[in-house]
């Protein structure tokens, strides 16, 4: 059974006079890793962004058409944007922890939900951070600046820090760019985990990383959604001639 | 082949060093005449005044022959004014901070506010004295006697009017500082916080403040500095001449009384007892060194605030590299 979590219908994207998207049309599956691919500049992360209304805050931003996340059009005006976004989590292109202790950075989002007992803040501290592979190097030294880790250790941070809401939906935007063959691969295997629970979009410019970790694999060129299908099928029999040129790095 | 390099980059051949020594060397005299100005008059006011300053002089009551006695009451009535207008312009001067750097979107509203915190900073103090008395004690002070029949309660020059008049000179400094730490916060922590489902309020209230306070502190610690040595927005606000007692009001708890500062007295000030003390004086060789002891006083005050303030700055600095550093 294969449920539909999010629908992008028309969707077209605006900072003042770029135009980021361009009428995208697509159906996100519930507990899939779906993976956003095409060349820099493309509208990977405006996708994105638009799935929590991020691009809310972006001065000069417009959009058309419909985001519905469980049938229901998020950017309709009586929806609260602030337990949408505890809904859907975001790990951001760059690593943007507070420069706080690493603790403090983990529950931040539970003590504003209102988590208040000590013993409890720390189990979701742990959890999250052994769900991440991270809890090893950074159990001692918790309460050292966030800022003081390597930029592999601060993404993976990102990621856990984004666990605590635990969200529905997650949004990555490159979580594994600053990470080595390691790490990157304790992270994909986190995202076999979480799609039991989550569902998961993801933009990588690695495109075996793509092959490997999605099941579903949607090409952007300029704006434009150019082909939108099972992973297995864009990475072994693309039906656009533009999307196999990227694949084989034919591309520009 | 020619070798380029040979003959070419030594010193000697360049005309770019020597204009480059000659506008460095201007600049570094120019640079140093600055400290060298600041030294003199802070070594003047420190030969002169030092001799007179001991523990009477900094405690003590004035006598009604201004060449005697001290300036407790002085320093007393610069803090007891300095603290009220503190508490009226800090949370004002930050919550249009607030204003203008989170929530106004850039707009003709927007503009004018800035605009109009601008121009206030530019206004003269003796200009910001006379609105001071005119508005606080003539029409605010006396609306309130009327409005709540205390005969000439309100309506009269007191610390409380004084403290606001300072509030006005010294809220634009405050809210350009402010706003300056706020925008300095990187975009990143705001998207970072948001994107974890915290309101724009808790946004602000958890990551943007604690990482602007020194910032903050700074603008706070430099407006109270400004403010205690300005001498005309209060002349015509209750500072007083001459006066022994001490502004303060006690409160009744039966078994223990609390000595608080009156808001409705009159005070002695630093910045205007040295005004009267150099133009007042019926034999200036007399009251010279009292005149020199006051300033000292009143310049190691605003000297160790301005001194706070940059190890503020210093701190905030610092943040903020470590955090640009991680971008
Ligand atoms: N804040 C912004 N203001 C104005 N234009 C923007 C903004 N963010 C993105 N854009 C524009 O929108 C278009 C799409 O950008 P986007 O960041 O979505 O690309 P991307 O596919 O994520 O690229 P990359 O792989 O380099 O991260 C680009 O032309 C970009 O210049
Ligand atoms: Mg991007």
């Amino acid at each position: 059974m294969k449920e539909v979590k999010i629908k992008i219908k028309n969707l077209s994207v605006y900072f003042n006079y770029i135009q980021a998207l361009n009428d995208v049309s697509l159906e996100i599956f519930e507990n899939k890793v779906t993976c956003l691919i095409g060349p820099s500049g493309c509208g990977k992360t405006s996708l994105l962004r638009s799935l929590n209304r991020m691009n809310d805050m972006i001065y000069g931003f417009r959009m058309k058409g419909e985001v519905l996340i469980d049938d229901i059009d998020i950017y309709d005006k009586d929806i609260d944007v602030v337990n949408l976004r505890r809904l859907v989590g975001m790990v951001f292109q760059q690593s943007n922890l507070f420069p706080k202790s690493i603790y403090d950075n983990l529950i931040f989002a539970p003590k504003i939900l209102g988590v208040k007992d000590k013993s409890e803040l720390e189990e979701i501290a742990e959890k999250v951070c052994t769900q991440t592979s991270i809890w090893d190097e950074v159990k001692d030294r918790l309460n050292e600046s966030a800022l003081n880790l390597s930029a592999g250790q601060q993404q993976r941070l990102c990621i856990a820090r984004a666990l605590t809401v635990n969200p529905d939906i997650l949004l990555m935007d490159e979580p594994s760019s600053s990470l080595d063959p390691v790490s990157t691969s304790k992270i994909e295997d986190l995202l076999f985990d979480l799609k039991r629970n989550y569902t998961i979009l993801i933009v990588t410019h690695n495109m075996q990383q793509a092959a490997r970790v999605s099941d579903y694999t949607a090409y952007l060129y300029l704006g434009q959604l150019v082909e939108y299908d099972k992973t297995t099928k864009i990475f072994t029999n693309p039906a656009n001639k533009q999307t196999e040129d990227f694949l084989t790095g034919r591309f520009g | 082949m020619e070798n380029r390099f040979k003959g070419n980059i030594k010193k000697e051949n360049s005309s770019n060093s020597i204009i480059d020594n000659l506008l460095i060397g201007g600049i570094r005299i120019i640079s140093f005449s600055v400290i060298i100005i600041f030294i003199l008059i802070l070594g003047k006011i420190f030969y002169e005044g030092i001799g007179v300053i001991n523990w009477n002089f900094l405690t003590g009551i004035p006598k009604s022959d201004i060449s005697k006695g001290g300036i407790g009451p002085a320093i007393f009535g610069t803090m007891a004014v300095s603290i009220i207008m503190l508490i009226l312009a800090v949370p004002v001067g930050i919550f249009s901070a607030i204003y203008i750097s989170e929530f106004a979107k850039d707009t003709f509203w927007l503009r004018l506010i800035r605009a109009s915190v601008n121009s206030l900073a530019g206004v003269p103090s003796i200009v910001i004295g006379l609105f001071g008395f005119g508005f606080f004690v003539l029409f605010i002070g006396k609306s309130i006697d009327n409005i709540l029949q205390t005969g000439m309660l309100f309506g009269q020059p007191a610390i409380i009017w004084a403290s606001a008049t300072l509030a006005v000179l010294v809220l634009p400094t405050i809210i350009v500082t402010t706003t300056e730490a706020l925008n300095s916060i990187p975009l990143t922590f705001r998207q970072a916080s948001l994107g974890l489902g915290a309101s724009k309020w808790q946004t602000i209230r958890y990551i943007i403040l604690p990482q602007a306070r020194p910032g903050i502190l700074t603008g706070v610690i430099l407006a109270l500095s400004r403010s205690i040595g300005e001498t005309a927005p209060i002349m015509f606000l209750g500072c007083a001449f001459f006066l022994p007692n001490l502004p303060l009001a006690y409160l009744d708890l039966s078994f223990v009384q609390i000595p608080i500062i009156n808001p409705a007295d009159q005070f002695m000030h630093l910045a205007y007892h040295i005004f009267i003390l150099a133009t007042q004086s019926s034999n200036p060789t007399l009251t010279a060194p009292f005149q020199y002891g006051t300033t000292l006083v009143l310049v190691l005050i605003t000297l160790l605030l301005n001194l706070t303030a940059i190890i503020f700055r210093f701190r905030f600095r610092k943040i903020i590299e470590v955090v640009n550093r991680n971008q």
